[in-house]
């Protein structure tokens, strides 16, 4: 295991947190590589959250090391610095904000200094206009620029939240559910927007929809009760027998 | 750098703001100076400086409107800042008595000649130069501001819990003022102020141009308070009020941004103390009273929260409503006062502005609407008109 730390991207080894008692992780070990899409399966209580909480700072493991580019121990950081090394993370429920513009959510997205001075006398320069109208094209919400997010619908509200994890220009993207709640057409078309991000950076994408993993087409790793069960293509993990019993059989 | 933030603060309404505040600062004190008392256009004495006062009552409403209405932090604290400022001017005034004081004494304030005290003590030095006090205006409730929020939003003190230790700061330092050994005048505080500046405190002269800085400082802090929060720091300050942790999850060091604006907020707090005392010709402990801070939240809240221009208004109206009702029904005001609160957050939960704001906009949606549905109607006639005329 040690010789592949500086390899990885991220690298999560014997990785346990409790809540009162409850261990909502048991001594989890998971390996990213660089430029990789995974998928992350597994019933509800597995723990994919709180793997997620743990590797952007907001719950601190009570054992394991979690480590980002070989050496950055993430244990040590805060949310914010965690962002700033170049994580980002799509919640659950969509959480835009609803009183700023579209554009207003890209602009504070964009990956440029966040210091207080710094935004207190930003400017928006040429590059940073371009990147945003690039962005807005990706996401195909170009039309709604200047709209309230709170106006969106829940399909755009997702789509610009990825926008904004693209202007946040992440060398890891955490994404839970992103399907959640879509329409087939915006199934799909998600599962390609998330192919295309994971062409230059990795993403871990979490997600309940098997037939959205089997769209992906990607490595799996099935979850249960706080540790890996197994790990493979779909195929090889929706025929593991463990995996039928713990997860996919019910 | 600077000019930019400036010129992007200005939109129509700070604009409109400004200049109404600068006419004001010229004119109030033109009218009360160079018009005979009989002149229809006088403007008494006594109203310049009750204005005086609705002024920096404003500034203060406007100082917690920057932490309330952008940010989130619902301060239950914010006439601390405003007391301490007005004790930082106060103590400048007390120093400008010199020898002139009813025990004579050239060095010590009566209150310290009263208490058997031999010499000032080493936090009264300095406060005889002007340019220190007005330092210490800002200063002082600037670092108590940092020094608080630094641990407060460090242990991510939020909500009511915040407002709830806030309402503490202010009466802890009442209880503190209230000691005669904290070396603040105790109980009475600090009064009897001769002059400012070398100049009479009481005269009609040195009372307009109170007003005339009254104005002045609201104008400025306006301006700067409207730059803070169009540029993009301001942007954060909304996000993080609506989603904080989304905010920190981009990277955003959320309690850095919340330590400034407040900072900023408890320095323009200290400001408005600080005009403020001169005009009433007194600051005691009881600046510091919780009920104050509660006060101000009204004030804000029937302007209107997270609008620039409502809290000025609604500092002005309910001030302007306590000056008469407490004159015609004195033991009711309170009742009116707390039904005021109640009745504006059941009906107007956006505040006189906000609501205005909102009808005016929606009034012009209507009318965009309906001007297109017009058009539309001319074209959809037109073929009509044409297979007509063909015929």
């Amino acid at each position: 295991m040690t010789e592949k730390k500086p390899k990885s991207l991220l690298y999560l080894d014997g990785v346990s947190v409790s809540f009162d008692g409850f261990k909502a992780l048991n001594s989890l070990s998971f390996i990213v590589e660089p430029g990789e899409l995974r998928a992350i399966i597994g019933p509800n209580g597995a723990g994919k959250t709180t793997m997620m909480d743990i590797i952007t700072g907001k719950t601190r493991p009570d054992e394991g090391e979690v480590f980002f580019k070989g050496d950055i121990d993430l244990t040590k950081k805060d949310e914010a610095e965690i962002a700033q090394l170049g994580i980002g993370r799509k919640f659950q429920k969509p959480t835009v904000f609803e009183n700023h513009t579209v554009w207003d959510n890209l602009e504070l997205a964009l990956n440029r200094s966040r210091g207080v001075f710094a935004t207190l006398f930003y400017r928006l320069t040429g590059e940073d206009k371009d990147r945003i109208e690039e962005i807005l094209a990706t996401v195909r919400l170009t039309a709604r620029r200047d709209d309230l997010a709170a106006n969106l619908s829940h399909g755009q509200k997702q789509w610009l939240e990825i926008g904004m994890l693209l202007a946040q220009e992440p060398e890891l993207l955490l994404v839970d559910e992103p399907v959640a709640g879509m329409t087939d057409a915006e199934t799909a078309e998600t599962a390609i927007l998330l192919r295309e991000i994971a062409k230059t950076r990795s993403v871990v994408v979490v997600e309940h929809d098997m037939g959205f993993v089997r769209d992906l087409g990607v490595k799996v790793t099935c979850l249960a009760e706080g540790s890996v069960l197994a790990e493979g293509s779909i195929d090889f993990v929706s025929n593991d027998p463990k995996v039928i019993e713990n997860y996919l059989g019910r | 750098m600077i000019t930019s933030f400036l010129v992007k603060s200005l939109d129509r309404t700070i604009v409109i703001a400004v200049a109404v505040l600068l006419a004001l600062a010229a004119l109030v004190p033109a009218l009360n100076l160079l018009t005979a008392p009989d002149h229809p256009l006088h403007v008494p004495t006594y109203l310049v400086s009750l204005f005086g006062k609705y002024l920096t009552y404003a500034l203060l409403a406007l100082a917690l409107d920057l932490v309330w209405g952008f940010c989130g932090i619902l301060s239950l604290g914010h006439a601390a800042f405003f007391a301490l400022g007005g004790y930082a001017i106060g103590m400048y005034l007390m120093r400008q008595i010199g020898a002139r004081g009813s025990y004579g004494n050239p060095l010590l304030p009566d209150f310290m000649v009263f208490l058997n005290w031999k010499e000032l003590p080493w936090f009264w030095y300095g406060f005889d130069m002007f340019w220190f006090a007005a330092l210490m205006v800002v200063v002082v409730p600037g670092l108590l501001a940092f020094v608080f929020g630094w641990f407060a939003f460090r242990s991510r003190v939020n909500g009511v819990y915040l407002s709830i230790i806030t309402q503490a700061m202010t009466y802890a330092l009442l209880l503190a003022f209230f000691r005669n050994d904290m070396g603040f005048g105790g109980n009475n505080g600090l009064t009897d102020f001769k002059d400012i500046l070398g100049f009479n405190i009481q005269a009609d002269g040195t009372r307009a141009a109170l007003f005339a800085a009254s104005a002045l400082a609201l104008a400025a802090s306006l301006v700067i308070t409207s730059g803070i929060v169009r540029s993009k720091f301001g942007k954060v300050l909304v996000a993080l009020r609506d989603a904080e942790s989304r905010t920190r999850f981009l990277g955003y060091r959320v309690e850095h941004m919340k330590l400034f604006a407040f900072t900023v907020s408890a320095m323009m707090a200290g400001i408005a103390g600080a005009l403020y005392v001169p005009q009433v010709g007194i600051i005691n402990p009881g600046e510091f009273e919780p009920g104050n801070s509660i006060e101000v939240v009204i004030w804000t809240a029937v302007g209107g929260r997270g609008t620039l221009i409502g809290p000025i208004i609604g500092a002005i109206l309910v001030n302007g409503g306590k000056s008469i009702f407490t004159a015609a029904f004195p033991e009711f005001w309170l009742f009116a006062l707390g039904g005021l609160f109640v009745l504006v957050t059941l009906f107007l939960p956006k505040g006189v502005v906000g609501t205005a704001r909102h009808y005016l906009a929606k009034r012009r949606a209507f009318r965009a609407s309906a001007r297109k549905e017009n058009e539309n109607g001319k074209e959809a006639s037109l073929p009509a008109a044409e297979s007509l005329a063909a015929e």
